[in-house]
């Protein structure tokens, strides 16, 4: 009875979906509020209905109802909860499901904190945000339906896939999908523009916080999934540049261009239909993403659809929205004029080129990514291009982006000047050229060319976020007053690069100075790695909730002192076929990682053994963690909530001194 | 001007790097039958797929490992030094990375081995099914590709399989899970 009320639940959001998406569109065209109003109480009942929805499919997983085939796939009476709850999304109908949900939420959200919005423009976002409604309830409705019952009833289910039997991955999709979906939310904004044909501060300033709470979530998402690949796949690796993760990357580097080409817009009022075809191409990969992660093209544990109308339909949806959006870009972009000029020696110039080298970066990705997968799928031979043509694209795009950075806070808008900006940069260029000199030595004991070149624009990038905030504190006689005065978005824009910069460190200081080994050890055999001795002391049996591990104790001493003792895993899970999953132990410090995972036992009662030795690399999901609370407190800086239309004119005045 | 000029050239740059970056790192894959035929050039990098031969997997001193990989028609032998994947067993598809030395044997650097107990590379399939339309040959000790029940369990699974049987495409997602259990424990006791 329950998964047949979510699947009527699912229909009743379709139609509700419908009427958002149309009776809007009638509204503004008839210039008829009521009929304009209608789209909010649509966008209710349509949230209402896939909360249902979405809460039927939980219910069964939840109750394990073998009945219902989607859960029989994916659900097992003795998985802990956690699992069972995060199986709903585990497959490729939930994940749709939930893809939906979100949908809505983010729909919900703006019928809420939008009714300060001008009547004709809200009316189009919600109606723009139905139509992509309409597309994803009509994919589920037809094509991968989660609630289909199957008799007989089998008496247990597959479970889980083991692999993604890990907490990094329960909230890993949610969030994710927030990033993704929430730039709909922001395409949403751009096609309304170009619909109605205006595009000002003011819209701007109400597309602004959308989407940096979209950007927040996407950068989050990706770092839980990198944190929980590190965890997982027992390769101690945190980003392997495969397709499943470049589609989720794609949308983040056009996502960051676009946030920073609308802080133009609202500003200076330039770079307009820019910011609109950002607002699209974001969109359209987030598309793509779901596309080439959800149709089978990839052969990944991403990939779960196994029909391939399903890739058909995305690819499809896929073409009429970018085609549709497009062309509605070329036809009313030429609409938009510029307020003024630009001027290279500014802020707004330094974000063209920040969004020059984003771009360019994305393009790099999405060659790397599809190309392969178009010629495979022409049949005309098998090619692979790996990291190292994506490390070699990434550095010299990078590195002037960070570089640029610095510059953020200390070059001001319309007319600036590098000999004034370079004054205050001062101290951070010196602190950067110290600590890249210092550190690298004073922590590692060596220096590499990626250590230094990593810390040098690391500290570059943390210490000139930084200078801005400590310039405005120095100049109220109270420290205290000084940091009240620091608004909300400059302490989100400080808090992102400093991110950035951490995240850099992470990065350079991992790939410069992680030993890894693999080694066969006898029983109380000792493998030496880095100054770490590990000794493998037993090995034994231990029964989970769903699974059988053989769990090693491996004892690890440093200097003939005990740290600590690992215990790596070899999982078997019987209802998943018998298939083992290595789970690896991890002693985390600040600074460093010491990683063991378990290899395959020899028959003479040796193990295999990889371990590895990791600087550093907490800090690359710190600078994720940290680029998140950045957005955080941009995303809700007052001046977003203020923006009444009648206090507009002041808050003009106020803004432009602020960011 | 001067910015539309910079932009130009820095596209301009970025994009022949990119370029130049892709070629340079373009990575071929290739099938035992093309390498036995010489048809991959000799020390350069690139992906080997197949089945891993079953009962050619021979553990040395140390981590050294050597297996033979077959596409049923041809065979090589490989040698890799490492802690090999989870999902690495015999007589299943395997692709690994690494350069073929100048004694034709293939030395690998990495071992990928997929979430799937059927799982087979496309092109190795293909080449599979030319060399053995009826699964008899070499491959008689496989699991044969078509007449393997594809398990349902969880995400991940199954792609490959469906994607090389369309035969099997209607029947994989309804087919009852208690089958699928039988299956799995059946390929629990081939390990």
């Amino acid at each position: 009875m329950i998964p047949e009320l979510g699947h009527f639940a699912l229909m009743l959001a379709l139609g509700a979906a419908l009427l958002q998406f149309a009776a809007p569109l009638v509204g503004w065209r008839r210039h008829d509020a009521r009929w304009m109003a209608t789209a909010t109480s649509a966008a209710h009942v349509q949230f209402l209905a896939t909360v249902v929805s979405f809460a039927c499919l939980a219910w069964a997983f939840v109750y394990c109802d073998f009945s219902v085939a989607y859960v029989a796939q994916n659900d097992n009476t003795q998985m802990p909860l956690m699992y069972r709850i995060a199986a709903v999304w585990g497959a490729h109908e939930g994940s749709l499901l939930l893809w939906v949900l979100v949908l809505s939420g983010w729909t919900f959200a703006v019928s809420i904190f939008n009714r300060r919005l001008p009547a004709d423009l809200s009316a189009l976002v919600l109606s723009v945000l139905g139509f992509v409604s309409i597309g994803f309830l009509l994919f589920i409705l037809l094509t991968s339906d989660p609630f289909t019952r199957q008799f007989p009833v089998p008496a247990q289910g597959a479970g889980l896939n083991p692999i993604l039997q890990d907490p990094g991955l329960a909230g890993h999709p949610p969030i994710l999908y927030m990033g993704y979906v929430g730039f709909s939310v922001a395409f949403a904004f751009a096609i309304a523009a170009l619909i109605s044909g205006k595009l000002d501060a003011a819209w701007a300033r109400w597309a602004r916080p959308w989407t940096t709470a979209a950007w927040m979530f996407l950068t989050l998402g990706i770092t839980l999934g990198s944190w929980w690949s590190y965890r997982e796949l027992g390769w101690g690796g945190w980003w392997f540049w495969d397709p499943v993760e470049n589609a989720s990357f794609m949308p983040w580097l056009a996502g960051t261009a676009l946030i920073h080409s609308l802080a133009v817009t609202e500003k200076r009022g330039l770079l307009k239909s820019w910011t609109v075809l950002l607002s699209i191409l974001a969109f359209s990969l987030s598309l793509l993403g779901t596309f080439l992660v959800r149709s089978g093209v990839l052969v990944s544990v991403h990939a779960f659809a196994e029909d391939p109308s399903r890739g058909l339909f995305v690819l499809a949806f896929l073409g009429v929205c970018v085609g549709l959006a497009l062309l509605l870009f070329a036809w009313r972009a030429p609409l938009f004029k510029s307020e003024g000029e630009l001027r290279l020696m500014s802020r707004e110039g330094f974000l063209l080129f920040n969004n020059v080298f984003l771009v360019t970066s994305c393009g790099a990705v999405l060659l790397g990514t599809l190309y392969p997968l178009v010629v495979n799928s022409l049949g005309i031979g098998k090619i692979s291009v790996g990291p190292p043509y994506f490390n070699a694209v990434f550095l010299p795009l990078f590195a002037p982006l960070f570089l640029l950075v610095g510059f953020a806070a200390v070059m001001s808008w319309k007319r600036g000047r590098l000999d004034e900006a370079l004054r205050r940069l001062r101290v951070p260029a010196i602190i950067a050229v110290a600590a890249a000199a210092v550190l690298p030595f004073a922590l590692e004991g060596r220096a590499t060319v990626a250590a230094t070149a990593g810390m040098l624009f690391a500290s570059w990038t943390i210490f000139a976020a930084v200078q801005e905030v400590w310039r405005r504190v120095r100049s109220k006689r109270r420290w205290r007053n000084g940091l009240a005065s620091v608004p909300r978005g400059v302490w989100g824009m400080t808090l992102a690069h400093v991110g950035l910069g951490v995240w850099l460190l992470g990065v350079s200081f991992t790939t410069s100075y992680s030993i890894e080994r693999d080694v066969r050890l006898a029983p109380n055999a000792v493998a030496e790695l880095g100054g770490y001795a590990f000794s493998l002391k037993d090995v034994h049996k231990r029964q989970g909730p769903n699974y059988t591990a053989q769990r090693g104790d491996v004892l690890v001493e440093h200097d003939g002192r005990r740290l600590t003792t690992l215990h790596p895993e070899k999982r078997v899970y019987p209802a998943a076929g018998g298939q083992m999953q290595t789970k690896a132990d991890i002693d985390v410090l600040p600074l460093r990682d010491l990683y063991v995972s378990l290899g395959a036992p020899y028959d003479n009662g040796d193990w295999g053994l990889r371990l590895y030795v990791k600087p550093m690399v907490r800090m690359i999901w710190l600078g994720g963690v940290l680029m998140f609370c950045g957005g955080l407190l941009a995303a809700s800086d007052r001046r977003y909530r203020l923006a009444r239309a009648a206090d507009r004119a002041a808050l003009d005045a106020v803004s432009t001194q602020t960011a | 001007m001067a910015a539309v000029t910079c932009l130009v050239v820095g596209v301009g740059v970025a994009a022949t790097l990119a370029f130049t970056a892709f070629r340079k790192n373009m990575m071929y894959f290739y099938t035992p039958t093309d390498l036995v035929a010489h048809n991959a050039p000799r020390s350069a990098v690139m992906d080997l797929g197949g089945l891993v031969k079953l009962g050619s997997v021979v553990r040395e001193q140390g981590l050294n490992i050597s297996f033979i990989v077959t596409d049923c028609s041809h065979q090589l032998p490989v040698v890799y030094n490492g802690v090999l994947p989870d999902l690495f067993r015999q007589g299943q598809g395997i692709v690994a990375t690494g350069h073929l030395n100048a004694d034709g044997t293939f030395v690998a650097s990495r071992i990928l081995a997929k979430h799937d107990s059927t799982y087979m590379p496309p092109s190795v399939a293909r080449q599979v099914k030319e060399a053995d339309p009826q699964g008899r040959r070499d491959c008689g000790n496989f699991k044969s590709v078509d007449d393997t029940v594809p398990r349902s369990a969880g995400a991940g699974v199954n792609r490959t399989a469906s994607l090389i049987s369309t035969n099997l495409r209607s029947g994989a997602a309804s087919r009852p899970v208690d089958d699928n259990i039988k299956t799995a424990a059946a390929s629990e006791a081939m390990k």
